[in-house]
This record gives C-alpha cells, structure tokens and sequence, in this order.
C-alpha cells in the first residue's frame, strides 16, 4: 500500500458546519477551499448574496477568520478600504484581503465598484462565485446567466426559450483593466482551484478568480451531482478553466470534448429545450459557444 | 439573546445549527474496506463534516450532514453508499 501523503488540514475547516446552505451546493465547498489555500491570515469581505445569508446569520456565523459583510454593490469599495487601512498601518504583509461576491454582484450591482478597484490597483483577491443567477432572491436572471436558461425572470414559453443573451464575459473584461492574474476555476477541479487560490495570494496588486459553482436549487439538478456538473461545464467547453498571469495565458486542456447537451440534460433550467417540442436551434447555438471558447483558448490538444 | 458590542459574532458560532436534522431521504455510510485515505470526499464535503486521517477511518458528522451524496459520488473506490435514512424508532 503506498504510503499516502501527508497533508496540512490545519486550514480545512475555517469555513464551519452548521450553515444553512442547499444540500450538495457548489458555492459553500468553493468558499471552504478558497479558505483552505488561503489560510488564516486573511480578511473575508463578503457582499450581500447566498454566501451571507447562509454562512453569516447573527449568532451563527460560519467564519473562522475575520469577515465583513456589506451591500450588493460596494463589496469591492469595501475591500478597497480595508486594503487602504491595512497598506497605511503597515500591514499588508501580515493579512491579505479577499472579496468574496455572486455574480450577481460582481457582473451586475457592483461592476462599477469592480472596476474601481481594479483600476486603483488595491492588493485585493476578488473571488467571484459562479452560480450564474441571483439563486439567494429567487433565481433571477443575472448577466452571468447563459443562453437559454429558465430563470423566474426570463421564463420559456410560446414566445421565449429562456435567456435570450449570451452570458457576460466577467474575466476578459476585469483582464482589460491590466491587473497581474485573473483566472477562472471550477469546484469541478479542487486542485486547479487550490493552485489558482494560492498563485494569486502570491502576487500584488488586484487579481481576479471566477469559480464555477452549480446551485442544485437554482439549476434544477439532484443535489448529488454538483461534481459532475462543474466538470461537465468545463469539459464541453462552456466554462473554459484558463489563467492569466501576468499575460501569460495557461489553459486546462480538455481530454475529450463532451458534447453540450450532456450538460444541459442534468438541468431542470435547460429541459425546456428537449423533449418533444425540443429547440434544435437553440441547443446547437449553445454548442456553437462552446466550439468558440475551445477555439479562443485552445482547449483541445492538437 | 445577548448582543456582544458592535454585534459581533463570534468565529464557527455556526456549530450550534446542527443540519443534520435536514436530511430527508438518504444518508452515507461508509464501507471502510476500500478506502485508500485520498482525502476526495473530506474536500467535497459541502458541510466540512467528513473527518478522518487514515485508510478506513473516514466518518462523516451526521450531526451536520445533509446527506446531499456527492460524496458518495465523488469516491474513486465506491466505498461510501447512501443508505436511506431511517426514523430512530423503526
């Protein structure tokens, strides 16, 4: 039997049991990972969404580590300001600072704040988490959210399938601004996720992570395959895993390419556009998405 | 309730919400008979309820667990199943 490795499970935990989020969600074993390569020497700053309604209710907080919460909209402000504390006290080699927001916020109500941030250059980790709608208030509608998926606020029916718009391409843009690292990571991935995690601590200035969490409760999918889903985004293509460092574009291969509808089969948001009176259209126009990021970014081996 | 100054929670207060209580259908058991100790179903735990340190020993916290069954799902050696949740009293 080979000997296993040792490993570190110091920091595994900083996340604690006990809150209330969907069985099987994606968004609170990222946060328990993203904790677990950053480690204890930091401050959460977490807008409002999911994440702060199940892991910060009063009397019931989850956090090991320092956490703030604020609004939807100034969560990047707020890192801002923690960051400009800490760089005047002299301290910013002590504690580093990590913005934790849905998409919700980081593609619609706090973009401008985002870009802020960016822009002035403050020492903060963005993580953005994902779960491509506004799941905490409903399930509506986000910038993030991808052709064709029923949301309460862009419902199928005889005149719609769904989302008519492409989903908003949050890392290019925050990678337009020049920041040091921006990367996209899936909970598909642990691994990838950790390496990513830890590289951008590493470096100064503001970085960007997007992580690809699948909601059970939001996208309709059984509460056990939140794994399969995330890697089944990543491996059709639609959720490319690449990073950008310092320019340098390092992409996660795919071994095999996975076609589309394996994805969109597993959701309740998507099962409008199978069946009998099935969208062809639509289903091969997501397809085409796809085949454009594993062009873009050459996620197939040649 | 008392209110500490500024509101302040404290760190992991969360303990005391013990979700376990959701389960509805299913929960994991573990075999512990292939288990090669890699760690995969401690790291998906959405709770953070599976302990455990070496080969065979991982146990999940059902105190916690929602039985959601990724874990479950995720092991390289199928050596955790779900088994239905059964009333104390049956």
């Amino acid at each position: 039997m080979p000997k296993v490795k040792e490993r570190d499970k110091s920091c595994d935990h900083l996340f604690a049991s006990g809150h209330t989020a969907c069985p099987g969600c994606g968004q609170s074993m990222a946060v328990r990972l993203v904790l677990r390569a950053a480690g204890r020497n930091v401050i959460v700053v977490n807008s409002t969404g999911c994440l702060e309604i199940f892991s910060s209710k009063f009397g019931e907080s989850s956090w090991e580590v320092p956490y703030i919460h604020s609004l939807f909209e100034n969560i990047a402000a707020v890192a801002s300001g923690v960051e400009s504390v800490l760089r005047a006290t002299g301290r910013l080699d002590e504690v580093r600072v990590i913005a934790m927001s849905g998409d919700g916020s980081a593609a619609d109500i706090g973009f401008g704040a985002i870009s802020g941030m960016m822009e002035r250059g403050h020492d903060v980790l963005y993580v953005c988490y994902d779960n491509e709608a506004y799941m905490n208030t409903g399930i509506q509608r986000s910038g993030c959210t991808p052709y064709y998926a029923r949301t309460t606020t862009s419902p199928p029916g005889k005149v719609s399938q769904g989302n008519p718009r492409p989903k908003k391409d949050l890392p290019q843009i925050i990678l337009a601004h020049g920041v040091p690292y921006v990367a996209t990571a899936s909970v598909g991935y642990i691994n990838d996720l950790d390496k990513k995690v830890k590289r951008a601590l590493s470096i100064r200035g503001p970085k960007y992570i997007q992580v690809h969490v699948p909601c059970p409760l939001g996208w309709g999918s059984d509460s056990s395959r939140t794994i399969d889903i995330a890697r089944l985004a990543v491996n059709s293509g639609l959720f490319p895993l690449y990073e950008v460092d310092s320019g340098e574009l390092n992409v996660r291969k795919i071994p095999k390419k996975v076609p589309v509808e394996e994805y969109l089969q597993l959701q309740v948001r998507f099962r409008h556009l199978f069946g009998s009176d099935g969208a062809r259209e639509e289903v091969e126009q997501i397809q085409r998405v796809a085949d454009e990021n594993i062009e873009k970014y050459g996620l197939m081996s040649k | 309730m008392k209110v500490t100054l500024g509101a302040v929670s404290r760190p992991g207060e969360s303990l005391v919400n013990k979700t376990g209580s959701w389960r509805t259908l299913s929960k994991p058991r573990f075999l512990h008979q292939n288990c090669t100790a890699c760690d995969m179903c401690a790291l998906h735990c959405p709770e953070g309820c599976i302990y455990g340190e070496e080969e065979n020993t991982y146990q999940n916290d059902e105190a916690y667990c929602k039985g959601c069954g990724i874990c479950a799902r995720i092991c390289p050696v199928k050596d955790i199943e779900m088994i239905p949740e059964v009333a104390e009293d049956d």
